[in-house]
């Protein structure tokens, strides 16, 4: 019961539409982006960066992994984060290939 | 003896949360399952994108159809309606936690609406591309004469990325609709985990919409 009166006070309606607006501003952005001629390597490093910032909200606020036990946290986050960053290893394959083309 | 004393005083309280029969994450395990689901597919969509990714770098061209108007423009509308459902349903969660369950089936209600706008701009830009001549093994003519040699995979990325997405949006307005159903037999938590899933399904397009869309906008 306790759990349940705790969880009650973890966000207003007021963060929630502040986060929103929040992705709604970096969604736009990188719109723009898309928009003005821009180099795409440059392009692609700020798009990711938005999207990581993104995704770093949507899973903070609107997935409430802010208010759970950091133990939760540490669980999920790194093992993902390590995992995705792990896939990058095959990159530099891509160049060899397109370098023997 | 003392010592012993001390020591299991020091260990009683982490030993009785990770000891069984309580919950060491402070969440229930249907929700631990959830997060795992979540962590599990978010692995998946990045094999995905990592090998689109990798099939791009390794092209000498690479078509990039979509214009910016229209086409950006209507994949940023899709965007909006993915991202205002995942508000909608914060307020459905909340709106259970209050126990104010009509408000929150009609929470869950908008959420749909969302979902379902989404995949319906979806099909009519698959329909499109379709139209020109777009398929998993084959890019149309016209696009092989204005970037010649680019690969036909640009078509098995583009569906089987989106397509994915598309599936997941489907399953989470199936799986809306069950909770929405049976809102008065649900707990709160069940709620709050098919948010999880439904801003999963969010956060997945937040990579989706700039990798395949606006980095293949067109001059």
């Amino acid at each position: 019961m306790a759990d349940i009166h705790d969880h009650e006070h973890v966000g207003s309606t007021k963060l929630f539409v502040n986060v929103w607006i929040a992705l709604l501003a970096i969604t736009f952005f990188e719109v723009f982006l898309a928009y003005i001629d821009m180099r795409r390597d440059l392009m692609l490093i700020i798009l990711m960066g938005g999207s990581i910032v993104k995704a770093a909200l949507i899973i903070a606020y609107f997935m409430h992994l802010r208010f759970e036990r950091l133990s939760l946290v540490l669980t999920l986050i790194p093992a993902m984060v390590i995992c995705l960053t792990l896939l990058a290893i095959f990159f530099p394959d891509s160049l060899r290939l397109y370098h023997l083309r | 003896m003392n010592e012993a004393a001390a020591e299991g005083l020091a260990v009683t309280p982490v030993a009785s949360e990770w000891g069984g029969g309580a919950l060491p994450y402070k969440v229930g395990h249907k929700k631990l399952g959830m997060w795992l689901f979540i962590l599990s597919d978010s692995l998946t969509f990045g094999a995905l994108l990592m090998a689109y990714s990798y099939a791009r770098v390794a092209s000498v061209t690479w078509p990039t159809p979509f214009p910016f108007n229209p086409g950006i423009i209507f994949s940023t509308v899709m965007t909006l309606c993915l991202l205002s459902s995942s508000l909608t349903m914060v307020m459905a969660v909340s709106a259970s936690k209050r126990r104010d369950l009509a408000a929150a089936r009609k929470w869950i209600l908008a959420t749909m609406l969302g979902g379902a706008a989404f995949i319906i701009l979806h099909l009519m830009e698959w329909n499109n591309l379709i139209g020109e001549g777009l398929s998993p093994s084959q890019l149309p003519a016209e696009w092989a004469e204005k970037w010649p040699g680019a690969s036909p995979l640009f078509g098995s990325a583009f569906f089987g990325i989106t397509g994915l997405h598309m599936f997941h949006v489907f399953s989470g307005l199936c799986y809306l609709g069950v909770i929405a159903t049976r809102i008065r037999k649900v707990t709160d938590e069940d709620v709050e985990i098919s948010g999880l899933y439904w801003h999963f399904v969010d956060l997945v397009w937040m990579f989706v919409f700039p990798l395949i869309y606006l980095l293949s906008v067109q001059y």
